[in-house]
């Protein structure tokens, strides 16, 4: 049995920031799938996983953690020596690493979040389009991404010359956004658009693409 | 010439969240304050540490750092100081004491920053607060407090059996709101209270503060 449990649901972005991390690393795991429609996450069961009712959550043996990027960081320490090094050992250029992986955190998901569910996920529940909260996230992400393609152009990932959890961080609301007319913004930035295509064509992100179309 | 530098704003709570990292390690550092309202962190040169625009920034020995939770990850890592470290070397409990650093992130900080923003800020300039903004994120720090009293029955502080980051990140908007009719909310709650009293007490904080204090002479 694995030692590995993750509790999430494939269409959670921050549930497949983790499978992402848990595929790249080549961990034996277990899946297992909270039905959020039935309510399963604000239930006892996986409130004592996390109380804070949100997915996923991870089980190590007795280790129980929470939040998808402490659980990648755990991930990539723990398993320093299994599949891709998703961390840098050096401090100073784990440093790096850590600036961008708070940009993906603060900068880019809080917008990309908001258009993802005003253009993706909305329209699948039945619901309308807000075209103003649409227009200013839009123009927010903009200038988010004006910053990722200098930065790009300097640096082969965000992190630095590796791929890092600073840029698997942003695969699942990217994949939710390249379905919707956002996919344009990134389209249009050259080094934005090369770091895009690499990165959405890592093996280990197909299986959780492939994994979420089995639901 | 100061091999460290911190660039910021003493009223912002990340300049605060740097500050208290780099007091803890007793670090040696230059301050220079970045003037916000004259819209200094526009300019090219200060973009050109900091591309989002944001404070604080932290240069040391050839690196500049912005986002004040990775200044305190480097500074936590690279200046281990034995006996008293604010993180652990065991991946396993560094994992918990990194979850309670999200929990900040993503939890707490977003209704302490609207408290933030209507009892302390909108006071500061004579502006009126909205009460319904004010009861909506009372309602939602209420949730949080409540899943931190919980988890202060099984732990002492917040990422293990010592002081961490994971409570050190939580200093700046403690200052703030416990000058504030929300720090009723911290007092009413046995648990919480005794471990904000802790950690606030914390010689090195009190340096923090009377450097913020100064500066608003």
């Amino acid at each position: 049995m694995a030692a590995i449990k993750v509790h999430g649901n494939p269409l959670s972005t921050a549930s497949m920031r983790v499978l992402a991390t848990v595929y790249e690393k080549e961990i034996d795991h277990e899946f297992v799938f909270v039905d959020m429609r039935a309510g399963e996450h604000k239930k006892e069961h996986f409130l004592s996983l996390n109380p804070f009712g949100q997915l996923p959550a991870l089980e190590d043996g007795d280790l129980k953690l929470f939040e998808s990027r402490a659980i990648n960081k755990y991930i990539a320490c723990e398993y320093a020596d299994k599949g891709t090094q998703l961390i840098y050992q050096d401090s100073k250029m784990m440093a790096i690493t850590s600036v961008w992986m708070e940009v993906e955190a603060q900068q880019y998901d809080p917008v990309a979040s908001k258009l993802g569910w005003e253009l993706a996920i909305k329209p699948l529940l039945g619901m309308s389009t807000d075209t103003a909260v649409v227009e200013e996230n839009e123009a927010k992400l903009a200038k988010v991404l004006d910053v990722y393609e200098s930065r790009l152009a300097q640096s082969k990932h965000l992190g630095g010359d590796c791929f890092t959890l600073a840029d698997l961080h942003h695969l699942p609301t990217l994949h939710y956004l390249f379905g919707t007319q956002v996919k344009k913004l990134f389209d249009s930035r050259p080094h934005v658009s090369v770091w895009v295509a690499d990165i959405t064509a890592r093996p280990a992100w197909l299986k959780v693409l492939a994994l979420q179309s089995q639901q | 010439m100061a091999i460290r530098k911190l660039y910021g704003t003493l009223g912002s709570p990340d300049t605060i969240r740097a500050l208290a990292s780099i007091f803890e390690h007793e670090l040696d550092f230059e301050f220079i304050p970045i003037d916000l309202n004259a819209g200094e962190h526009k300019t090219e040169s200060f973009l050109s540490l900091s591309p989002f625009g944001l404070v604080p920034v932290y240069q040391d020995d050839g690196l500049t750092l912005f986002e004040s939770r990775a200044i305190m990850r480097f500074i936590t890592h690279y200046y281990l100081k034995p006996g008293t470290e604010l993180v652990y070397e065991v991946p396993k409990l560094q994992g918990i004491a990194a979850t309670w650093i999200d929990v900040e992130d993503h939890q707490f900080s977003p209704p302490a920053e609207k408290l933030r923003q209507e009892l302390v800020d909108k006071a500061k300039k004579g502006l009126p607060m909205d009460k319904e903004v004010v009861a909506e994120a009372e309602a939602k720090l209420i949730k949080v407090l409540d899943v931190y009293e919980e988890r202060l029955t099984h732990s002492k502080y917040l990422g293990g059996d010592r002081f961490t980051s994971a409570d050190l990140t939580h200093l700046p908007y403690l200052y703030h709101l416990m000058g504030t009719p929300v720090k009723q909310l911290f007092e009413e709650r046995p648990n919480v209270s005794t471990w904000c009293k802790d950690i606030l007490s914390r010689p090195c904080w009190s340096r923090v503060v009377e450097m913020v204090e100064k500066d608003k002479v």
